[in-house]
């Protein structure tokens, strides 16, 4: 399947009804309304790529500095650990969060409404040590940045 | 579940108003088994978490079950003043959903 | 097999330290032993303020502080506080509340432990809350978790600031039952023939598996404790199991006279650090 028809997939997987569609199109409403309905593909999906093309419509992002994670170097315990994301970009629209290592890498998104900051914090569970990767939508390009979080006790299972 | 599962706390500084809450739930994956019946427990997590402050969505969040138990976020938005409301609501795969609301302060 | 590593560095590190080698616990009186232990812990972590020792193995591991903070900035007890409050504000089918036990004040954890010279035992919280349940014809409620976890989570955090202050009579009984939990620290148990000290003491800052181990200094100051394992509240005997069932030794009841007099012992040995509970662990 190529990038383009997947991506169709996405719009039409996660955009609750077609007239939504539409006023987006038209400007109507506001970005947040993009991700209207819980991408499931897009949590399900066991690749980065996949997970990115489902949740964010495309899987190529370009490093930037401009994006911080904190995250622990060594987490406690892969149960619960701390991450924040925040980014200097200017319009910021939405946030990715995966762990590279989980299952199941997407964590979370999170889609900035009126006035929000590209600014976040979250606790998540980490299977094992991985990178934790934050891809900020800014501008319809995505930008990444990662950080490696060393789990001694994995969060995922028992 | 808890009669109150979501606690918010929301703070002025400058202009921007930061925003903590922490939720309750068992956030289950429906990957982990239960150690005494070795059966998958089933996935029961919240999947979608909305802010709202004076009538306007600032913050939409999908999550998986790898948010950990007993969910925390925190986010930021400019506009709001203080005395203004701050409203959270989740909804989870089974269908169970809660909202609660806190004044800026 | 990594059991054996850490058998191995627990063992070096016993050779190097004199802080009870094979005394008996009646040798030494509780006053002396408070500045030893006290002076022990704080030499082998200089620069640590005694009250940060109620912060347990945050208190000398940095690594692991930084996630610890990030929790506790809004800790997953929270709720549990309130859940503990509804308890203690609910009514009793007579129409008291708990509150009419304990002076109408929840703020009752630095009272906690105690000797009662009359009955010859040691009283901790938790026990004093079932006995007052039972005497007012409810049913006491079960020690490890749950609702009287959530009820000492209230109590404790109304509690935060009160010093452990744990005041050993002058008399042979109190005293048999702080040498008895004494004893109970420093005897070898289980299948790896560990005793509490093995690792709280001699090892407290070295690593078993993926823990760091915390020093016994203020180990009773900050429950209940949620910890991230659990994804729950538990009680400070419900950590005693644990830690005995860790050795592979068999754990005693919760509020049982062996844990009761450990906790005696153990609160002693804290004397002067804050209660900081509820707390997070991992
Ligand atoms: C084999 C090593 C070992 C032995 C023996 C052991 N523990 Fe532990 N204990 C641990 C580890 C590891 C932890 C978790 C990390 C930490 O806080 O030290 C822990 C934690 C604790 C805590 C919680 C501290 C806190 O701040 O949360 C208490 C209390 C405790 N142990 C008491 C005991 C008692 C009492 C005994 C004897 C019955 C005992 N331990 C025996 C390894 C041990």
């Amino acid at each position: 399947m190529t990038t383009n028809i997947k991506r169709r997939v996405f719009l039409k997987g996660s955009v609750a009804a077609g007239t939504v569609g539409i006023a987006v199109g038209a400007g109507l409403l506001a970005p947040q309304a993009v991700l209207a309905a819980w991408p499931k593909a897009a949590f399900e999906a066991k690749s980065i790529d996949d997970a990115l093309k489902n949740a964010m419509g495309d899987a190529s992002s370009s490093a930037s500095d401009a994006i911080k994670i904190k995250a622990p170097d060594i987490a406690e315990n892969g149960a619960v650990v701390p991450v924040s994301v925040s980014a200097s970009l200017d319009g910021a629209e939405s946030i990715a969060l995966l762990a590279e290592g989980n299952a199941q890498p997407l964590v979370a998104t999170f889609a900035m409404g009126a006035g929000a900051l590209a600014d976040v914090s979250t606790r998540i569970k980490m299977g094992k040590t991985s990178d934790v990767i934050a891809i900020v939508k800014a501008g319809g390009k995505l930008h990444s940045a990662r950080k490696s979080v060393k789990v001694t006790i994995g969060g995922c299972g028992g | 579940m808890a009669k109150k599962s979501i606690k918010i706390r929301a703070k002025l500084k400058g202009d921007t108003t930061q925003v903590k809450t922490l939720m309750t739930h068992p956030m289950e994956t429906g990957l982990r088994k239960d150690k005494k019946t070795g059966k998958l427990i089933p996935a029961h997590f919240i999947n979608e978490v909305t802010a709202e402050s004076g009538g306007k969505t600032v913050m939409t969040a999908y999550w998986s079950g790898g948010i950990s138990k007993n969910p925390y976020l925190s986010f930021s938005f400019d506009g709001a003043s203080a005395g203004d409301e701050v409203t959270i609501s989740w909804k989870d795969n089974q269908g169970g959903s809660d909202s609660a609301s806190a004044k800026i302060k | 097999m990594r059991l054996r590593t850490f058998a191995a560095a627990a063992v070096c590190a016993l050779a190097a330290t004199t802080v009870m080698a094979d005394k008996r616990a009646a040798d030494t009186s509780p006053a002396e032993d408070l500045k030893t232990y006290r002076d022990y812990f704080q030499k082998r972590f200089p620069g640590v303020p005694l009250n940060e020792f109620g912060n347990g193995v945050y208190a000398i591991d940095n690594v692991s502080r930084d996630s610890w903070n990030a929790v506790e900035e809004f800790p997953p007890y929270e709720p549990m506080i309130e859940a503990g409050q509804a308890i203690w504000d609910a009514r009793f089918a007579n129409g008291k509340r708990l509150g009419s036990c304990f002076g109408g004040d929840p703020a009752q954890r630095g009272n906690f432990p105690y000797w009662d010279a009359k009955r010859k035992m040691v009283v901790t919280l938790p026990l004093a809350i079932n006995e007052c349940l039972e005497s007012n014809g409810e049913p006491p409620l079960p020690y490890r978790k749950g609702r009287i976890a959530d009820l000492l989570a209230f109590m404790s955090y109304r509690s935060r600031g009160q010093k452990i202050n744990v005041e050993i009579p002058d008399d042979p009984d109190a005293i048999a039952a702080y040498n008895a939990g004494k004893s109970f620290y420093f005897a070898r148990r289980g299948q790896l023939n560990f005793s509490c000290a093995h690792c709280h003491f001699e090892s407290a800052g070295m690593n078993v598996r993926t823990d760091v181990l915390s020093p016994a200094l203020g180990h009773t100051s900050g429950w209940p404790v949620y910890r991230s394992k659990w994804g729950e509240l538990g009680t400070l005997h419900r950590r005693f199991a644990g830690c005995n069932r860790r050795v592979r030794a068999k754990p005693f009841a919760a509020q049982g006279t062996e844990y009761r007099n450990l906790e005696y012992f153990l609160s002693h040995v804290s004397n002067g650090i804050e209660y900081n509970g509820p707390s997070a662990r991992k």
